[in-house]
């Protein structure tokens, strides 16, 4: 490669809100169901129907604007986007495009090369379409409008990112704010969070803007780093080749690990917006907007400079619980519980990091109660459980939230602190290992660590080791 | 039988009440007359005589168990084909909903419903409520109950005709740009355009969203009055509807326009209109005058940007509004083609009729990127303009006095032949609706050949109750002129 080349991204990253029911009816949003069973004439395009916005919508919408620093419009409108597909039911998809509710805000993302700013374009309200489901073998195509009218929010960023790396940490920043605002779980595996990715590359140095492509059907960060990657080098392969890069719209195959053209520009779409005369303008008011501000929950910055004042744990720890808003507050109300937050804290960054990496699943999956946390910190305070034990016992409260309390009670977990059993059980161990006993005797002080070990798994772990410990010493004099 | 179509609404529901008869003798009366005449004029795209003596039925069991009291209790209703009806055809007098029966009901019909008036069917339109004539219909035309050899008016032609020769007490019709008053006024009875938001246009099946309303067509301004006090609320399932409007109707059936303040526009009585009618239009303000009413003749403006301000938006919507229809969901779906966007094509080359279609072409041109600003937001700003010359004059004037069309019913066939004149006749009409005001088409005379002319009286925004009373006081005088 003869030149330096810059890449600029931007992107559009479209996000399903958390709300009990759709944007313009009273209809489940919830995943699931049989097909067309969360459905009404109004999301599926019946004549005569008429939409009639969820507040619920413009709240979320608004809050993740103030998150993002934007600019909130007082004077919203809906607007038509006319084009026909069959998952569309009334072949116009109601969105906004002359006045957002949202414009001109930021984030700010930091990386290894360290903090930048990335602006927020806008970001608008609109409803989400049907699902197609082709049936190859009955040769028909068939519709499911259960997600026809879910809302989203579409984030429209100004094309600021340089890098893969930026554009992971501005999602990762995103999606952690819209968490923490509970607007939507953000999952980009099941949808609820999509990214698309528009990228040109520039000889460095240069100020124009080189012929963007729009890249689509990107699931995870791992397929969005892979695409940015290949869409760079095509494009600079391009140029390099004397050739011009086309402006048009690339599907992604994470499979095969390349992507193709949809469409080009020459084929774009007139879709014929113009405002939705179904939905009067939306109009802000003070008292919403002073409501909304008001119900902003505390953010990470904040919770960082909290946790360092109010919790005497680890600053590394407090970076990683608060990365989510879910691992937090299951910090913060077992902590309010037990009054022990570095317990807590071991306990997340312990067990509870090792099985969510094992298990592949995110923080948000986590199931266990914080009150069952605290009552298993409280079972080993107690010395009512050993160590090893409260590590079986938290596994299946990783699993399925058992209560503690009652499992070590059925399945008989409780430490034995009769001295006569253990005694029993230590004397046999004695019996069975006459090599150790004479090497310890011998002076050998180690090998009271293998008789112990050996009266614990004889105990099936239930046995206080310090008690063990003791009672070895007294019997080998 | 005859004596008993020849009620009032009102005046029925109260020989009902009183024992005198049955809402099933007046839904058989009803069906007689259909007998007579429907196949001559055709009124109805769906009629159903046992379902609706059925209804009938019901609905006399409940006046004499007195759970149904109210005033429109027991009569035979007519309801446009374009307000939702569950359970029974709701076609647009179109080919391309057929066979759609809709899960639902209008809010307007289920408040009719709910006052015990009893639907006879569903009554022919033009398509989509696209035209003037009720020639558009994929049904077949409907003709004038004075001369069949004229159109009815339209869109709601066949609601007019069909309250005109007795086929129902009382018709609901929708108004874009006169759909209501405009066949009200060929066919020689009362027809009420409600101020925008002032009755539920849930399941109305929208033709242009920013100036549709439904409305009644009925015998005379009383019973107007009642109905649109039945149909008209607040509907959550609207976002256009009014929360808090006066909707006390009724209280307005006062003979008394002492003091009234009513403006003639000059510009509604210039080139185009016939004599005929402009004589009989002044001889109606002179009734109202000398029953004490303030007449004066005054200049509107913007009268003639008000038909392309309304074509632009309308068609506009209206090309969206239509979408839908694709036969995937619903209606008519074409056979034998392949591909998705060829069923498309043919499905509603097929399915819509040529002035649809036209219309469809119309609004997705002023849409269209790079025609936007030039039309649809030009259209836009006009409306505004036209909304300010009505506050103007409702700053001076109670009411606004006018023709409702400059002709009396042309004959069938005369209007499709040059679709420009026919929308130039909905010149006094449309921008009523542009503006979102209430306005009213009284029967004020005959033309020469015996065809009805109409008195539009409109009022500002939520001021039914003026338009009634000076409409009601406007009836009684000259009813009493002619006893």
């Amino acid at each position: 490669m003869s030149k330096h080349y810059e890449t600029v991204i931007g992107l559009e990253v479209h996000v399903e809100l958390a709300t009990k029911t759709k944007i313009f009816c009273g209809c489940s949003t919830a995943f699931g169901g049989a097909p067309n069973s969360h459905t009404c004439p109004v999301c599926t395009g019946m004549p005569g129907s008429l939409p009639v916005l969820n507040k619920q919508v413009l709240e979320y919408a608004i809050a993740v604007g103030l998150a993002t620093n934007c600019e909130i419009t007082r004077d919203a409108r809906f607007d038509r986007k006319n084009y026909f597909y069959p998952d569309n039911p009334q072949n116009y998809q109601i969105s906004q495009l002359y006045l957002p509710i949202c414009r001109n805000g930021r984030v700010e993302i930091e990386t290894e090369n360290g903090k930048k700013f990335v602006g927020i374009h806008e970001i608008h309200m609109e409803e989400d379409a049907g699902k197609l489901i082709h049936d190859e073998w009955e040769d028909c195509s068939l519709v499911d409008f259960n997600r026809s009218g879910v809302p989203l929010i579409e984030i429209v960023s100004e094309p600021d990112m340089r890098s893969a790396e930026e554009v992971i940490a501005y999602l990762e920043t995103l999606r952690m704010l819209i968490q923490y605002l509970g607007a939507s779980d953000c999952k980009l595996q099941e949808g609820s969070m999509r990214a698309d990715v528009n990228l040109s590359v520039r000889e460095a140095g240069t100020e124009k803007f080189g012929t963007r492509t729009e890249m689509k059907n990107l699931n995870s960060f791992r397929a969005i780093m892979h695409a940015i990657e290949n869409e760079t080098e095509r494009q600079i392969d391009l140029l390099e080749e004397g050739k011009e890069v086309v402006q048009e719209t690339r599907r992604w195959d994470d499979n095969k690990g390349y992507s193709y053209a949809m469409r080009s520009k020459e084929d774009a779409r007139d879709y014929r917006y113009f405002p939705d005369p179904d939905l009067m303008p939306v109009h802000v008011t003070d008292a919403m907007l002073n409501g909304i501000r008001a119900r902003q929950p505390e953010f990470r910055t904040e919770k960082i400079e909290r946790y360092k004042r109010e919790y005497d744990i680890p600053e590394y720890d407090i970076g990683i619980i608060t990365e989510t808003k879910h691992m937090a507050d299951l910090f913060e109300e077992t902590t309010a519980l037990c009054g022990q937050p570095k317990k807590v804290s071991n306990w997340l960054m312990g067990e509870t990091l090792r099985l969510l990496k094992e298990k592949n699943e995110d923080p948000e999956d986590i199931r266990f109660s914080p009150r069952h946390l605290a009552a298993l910190i409280s079972l080993v305070d107690s010395r009512a459980i050993t160590g090893p034990v409260a590590k079986d016992v938290f596994e299946k409260m990783f699993e399925e939230d058992i209560d503690p309390e009652a499992y070590v009670e059925e399945q008989g977990l409780k430490t034995v602190n009769d001295e006569g059993t253990l005694r029993a059980a230590v004397e046999k161990v004695l019996a069975e290992n006459p090599q150790s006993v004479a090497d310890y005797k011998g002076g050998k002080q180690k090998a009271i660590g293998f008789l112990v070990g050996q009266t614990m798994k004889a105990m099936q772990g239930k046995a206080d080791p310090g008690l063990v410990n003791r009672m070895l010493k007294e019997l080998l004099g | 039988m005859r004596s008993i179509l020849n009620c009032t609404a009102v005046e029925l529901s109260e020989k009902i009440k009183a024992g005198e008869y049955t809402a099933v003798e007046a839904m058989e009366a009803v069906f007689e007359r259909i007998g007579e005449k429907e196949q001559e004029y055709h009124c109805y795209i769906t009629l159903d005589r046992e379902s609706a003596l059925n209804r009938a039925k019901e609905v006399q069991r409940k006046i004499e168990a007195k759970e149904l009291t109210g005033p429109l209790a027991g009569v035979p209703v007519a309801v446009k084909d374009n307000l939702c009806t569950k359970g029974v055809l709701t076609s647009c007098a179109s080919k391309i909903l057929e066979n759609f029966v809709p899960a639902y009901s209008a809010t307007a019909v289920e408040h009719l419903e709910k006052a015990g008036a009893v639907m006879v069917g569903k009554a022919n339109m033009d398509e989509f409520a696209m035209g003037s004539t009720t020639e558009t219909s994929y049904y077949g035309v409907t003709r004038n109950p004075v001369n069949p050899a004229h159109v009815p008016g339209g869109s709601s032609g066949g609601s007019a005709a069909a309250v005109a020769l007795q086929e129902c007490f009382m018709a609901l019709g929708s108004d874009t740009g006169g759909s209501i008053r405009q066949p009200a006024s060929y066919c020689g009875v009362v027809g009420l355009k409600p101020t925008y938001g002032m009755v539920s246009r849930y399941g109305l099946v929208s033709y242009a969203s920013s100036l549709d309303q439904i409305g009644p067509i009925t015998k005379n301004v009383a019973d107007a009055a009642y109905l649109l006090e039945a149909i008209a609320s607040y509907d959550k399932k609207d976002s256009t509807s009014m929360p808090d409007a006066d909707r006390d109707f009724t209280g307005a059936l006062v003979e008394d326009v002492t003091g009234m303040r009513i403006g003639i526009p000059r510009d509604y009585f210039g080139a185009g209109l016939e004599k005929e009618v402009e004589t009989a239009v002044l001889a109606a303000a002179e009734v109202l005058k000398d029953a004490g009413a303030v007449v004066e003749e005054f200049d509107l403006g913007m009268a003639e940007y008000a038909i392309p301000a309304y074509y632009t938006i309308a068609t506009a919507e209206a090309s969206s509004n239509l979408e839908r229809f694709d036969g995937i969901k619903y209606g008519y779906r074409t056979k034998g083609c392949v591909g998705l966007h060829n069923m498309y094509k043919k499905t509603r080359s097929e399915g819509f009729g040529e002035e649809v279609k036209r219309r469809i072409m119309l609004g997705s041109f002023v849409l269209s990127s790079g025609y936007y600003d030039a039309y649809y937001l030009k259209a836009l700003r006009t409306k505004a303009l036209i909304r300010k010359a009505f506050d103007e004059a409702f700053s001076k004037f109670d009411l606004i006095l006018g023709p409702v069309a400059p002709s009396t019913a042309p004959k069938l066939g005369e209007s499709l032949a040059d679709p420009l004149k026919m929308y130039l006749g909905d010149i006094y009409t449309i921008s009523v609706n542009l503006a979102g005001l209430p306005g009213i088409s009284v029967p004020c005379g005959k033309d020469g050949n015996g065809l009805p002319i109409g008195l539009q009286l409109i009022g500002d925004c939520f001021a039914e109750k003026k338009l009634i009373r000076a409409a009601y006081t406007f009836e009684k005088q000259t009813v009493a002129k002619r006893l």
